[in-house]
């Protein structure tokens, strides 16, 4: 086994500015207010994941999870520490594929699947099977901007899983769907995940957390609080809420487990 | 699920805590949003080997990682032009309406009301290289600063050399501009044209200079552009006065005749490598047209070719440095798109 991705230390913080014209930020700065801010979005955070292990990476909303998955994509650059991959990355970043909206769902397609990395053959020959998965039959020649979230998601989601990355990103994009594609994609992941892809699965539902992942990884306000087992990261991240009443036995533990946060 | 359904399942099979706990988790996975369950498949689970090495995800090669996807870049050049003509009932057809209109309006304006065409052999050439020179600076500079800010969606989802944007701006550019030079070369062949070694040295050169300082902006104003919106309209107003800072409606005579008294606006007006690519373009294709060159008095400056070397590795540099700002901005696109 070699290693698939390495985080070390990895902060990244934004500059919120609050003041853009020139009008703003002078009377701001007359009345001494502050011009930026800056906002930790991930905060030292380090883990090593190993080829074809598959992890899932949960939190509150807000809690970095994107960020992370975005400098893990290589959308972003950390400010500080350093991120190492190996081999062709896909995935869903931020609920939704980068499309253009005037291009037609077979132009995007194209397009998307030359970003990941392929090549002109390469797509023709998978052309069929990722058309035929999105199911988005007349619309392909329509202007993605006249789809339904659904469509676009499946589509998206289409693409990321034919390219044969060697880690696959999935963030919270399954949540448009509806409950038959959602099962049909997850059906997917679990095929690309015997396949030996390295899986970063980011989700609020444990249940499919549990039926997906080999490991957890727990965010709360940038911080990586937990790594491991995943029963144990997902008991991590309920901590801060009552039991239920009279949760005493196994399957009540169970039951909390199996419903989404 | 929330927690008052829970209670109430409690509730109603109070004396058996045990179902409620089942009728709970069942409820769950039925729950229409919930995210289905779907169980790892069985057998064996395969070893996937990468080659590939260790490396950064975030791209660091810059313009010549551009040009390893030559098959991506072509899509983004496509997808430029649809973009630009979605909707458009004469499409392409524009970008040959309006510098036909422009030229049409200089030549009137210029050579019938203000008569400067008199005494000048073939000002409709002259005139018409200009104007290539000027829609293609103009193009690159103005479609590559827009181009980051327009391709937001790609730039803040997917990873691939952002440097590609503003590259397209001026592929999108050369594509515009390959059929206006196609009809000044047929006009030249026409009227008798002559290709001599020193004008195909002018006109490499000034190709030159015109790519590499329009792609050192292009690229530039793309980052700085995704800031502070204001450069793009800052773009577009030096732009309007670029027809009249370089010799095409009026000859470089009176530019020369001036040299002696104002000799600060002159060095500034020539070292302009716009000019300097326009009228080393019009050594190419006008000088060569014009039957007793002697009648034209000073049509280039007495070191147009010196100038013009010092020009293209000042060009070179400046695409340097512009490739460095972008590299080290870029990491903050994202998040201020």
């Amino acid at each position: 086994m070699s290693v698939s991705i390495e985080v070390d230390h990895v902060s990244k913080h934004f500059t919120m500015q609050y003041h853009r014209t020139l009008k703003q930020m002078a009377v701001a700065s007359v009345r001494r207010l502050p011009l930026t801010e800056q906002f930790q979005a991930v905060q030292d955070v380090s883990f090593t994941v190993e080829q074809g292990e598959s992890i899932g990476l949960m939190g509150l909303n807000g809690s970095g999870k994107s960020t992370l998955l975005k400098v893990l994509n290589g959308v972003m650059r950390p400010d500080r520490g350093t991120v190492l991959t190996r081999g062709r990355i896909a995935g869903l970043i931020a609920t939704g594929a980068g499309f253009h909206p005037q291009l037609t769902g077979r132009e995007n397609l194209y397009l998307n699947g030359a970003i990941l990395g392929m090549n002109e053959r390469e797509i023709d020959r998978r052309f069929d099977e990722i058309v035929e998965f999105a199911d988005i039959g007349k619309f392909l020649e329509t202007p993605v901007s006249h789809y339904s979230s659904g469509m676009y998601a499946r589509l998206g989601f289409s693409i990321a899983v034919h390219v044969d990355a060697d880690i696959f990103l999935a963030d919270e994009v399954l949540a448009v769907g509806d409950r038959p594609f959602k099962k049909k994609c997850m059906e997917k992941m679990q095929e690309i995940r015997r396949q030996g892809t390295t899986i970063f699965y980011v989700s609020h539902a444990t249940a499919s957390v549990r039926a997906m992942c080999d490991r957890v990884l727990v965010l709360e306000q940038g911080r990586l609080t937990f790594d491991g087992e995943v029963d144990a990261g997902i008991r991590h991240l309920h901590d801060d809420e009552p039991p239920l009443s009279g949760a005493t036995t196994e399957e009540d533990v169970d039951a909390e487990l199996g419903s989404d946060v | 699920m929330n927690p008052a359904d829970k209670r109430t399942a409690t509730r109603e099979t109070g004396e058996r805590p045990r179902n409620a706990s089942r009728r709970a988790r069942r409820l769950a996975r039925r729950q229409a949003d919930a995210m289905p369950v779907v169980e790892a498949v069985d057998g064996p689970r395969e070893t996937r080997t990468v080659e590939a090495e260790l490396q950064a995800p975030a791209p660091r090669g810059g313009l010549v990682e551009v040009f390893h996807q030559p098959y991506l870049l072509r899509l983004i050049v496509r997808r430029q032009l649809a973009a630009m003509y979605s909707a458009s009932l004469l499409g392409l057809l524009w970008s040959y309406v309006q510098p036909a209109m422009r030229f049409g309006v200089y030549y009137v304006v210029m050579g019938y009301i203000l008569v400067l065409h008199q005494g000048f052999p073939y000002f409709a050439i002259h005139l018409f290289t200009g104007m290539v020179v000027v829609h293609y600076f103009s193009e690159t500079w103005n479609g590559g600063t827009r181009s980051i800010w327009q391709n937001q969606a790609l730039v803040k989802k997917m990873r691939m050399p952002r440097e590609i944007f503003p590259v397209s701006a001026m592929v999108v550019a050369a594509y515009h501009t390959f059929p206006q030079v196609l009809v000044l070369v047929v006009c030249c062949l026409f009227i008798g044209w002559s290709i001599t070694w020193t004008s195909v040295a002018a006109l490499v050169l000034g190709l030159s200079i015109l790519a590499v300082f329009s792609a050192a902006l292009a690229i530039f104003f793309s980052a700085i552009n995704v800031f502070y919106r204001d450069f793009q309209n800052i773009v577009g107003t030096i732009l309007q006065f670029m027809h009249f800072l370089v010799p095409m409606i009026y000859p470089f005579e009176r530019i020369y005749a001036a040299h002696a008294d104002h000799p600060v606006l002159y060095q500034i007006y020539v070292a302009n490598p716009v000019a300097q690519a326009v009228m080393l373009l019009q050594r190419f294709f006008w000088y060569p047209l014009v039957d007793d060159p002697s009648s034209l008095g000073q049509a280039f400056p007495p070191d147009m070719f010196v100038r013009g070397l010092i020009t293209l590795a000042i060009s070179l540099v400046l695409l340097a440095g512009a490739q460095r700002f972008f590299s080290r901005v870029e990491g903050q696109f994202p998040e201020r798109l």
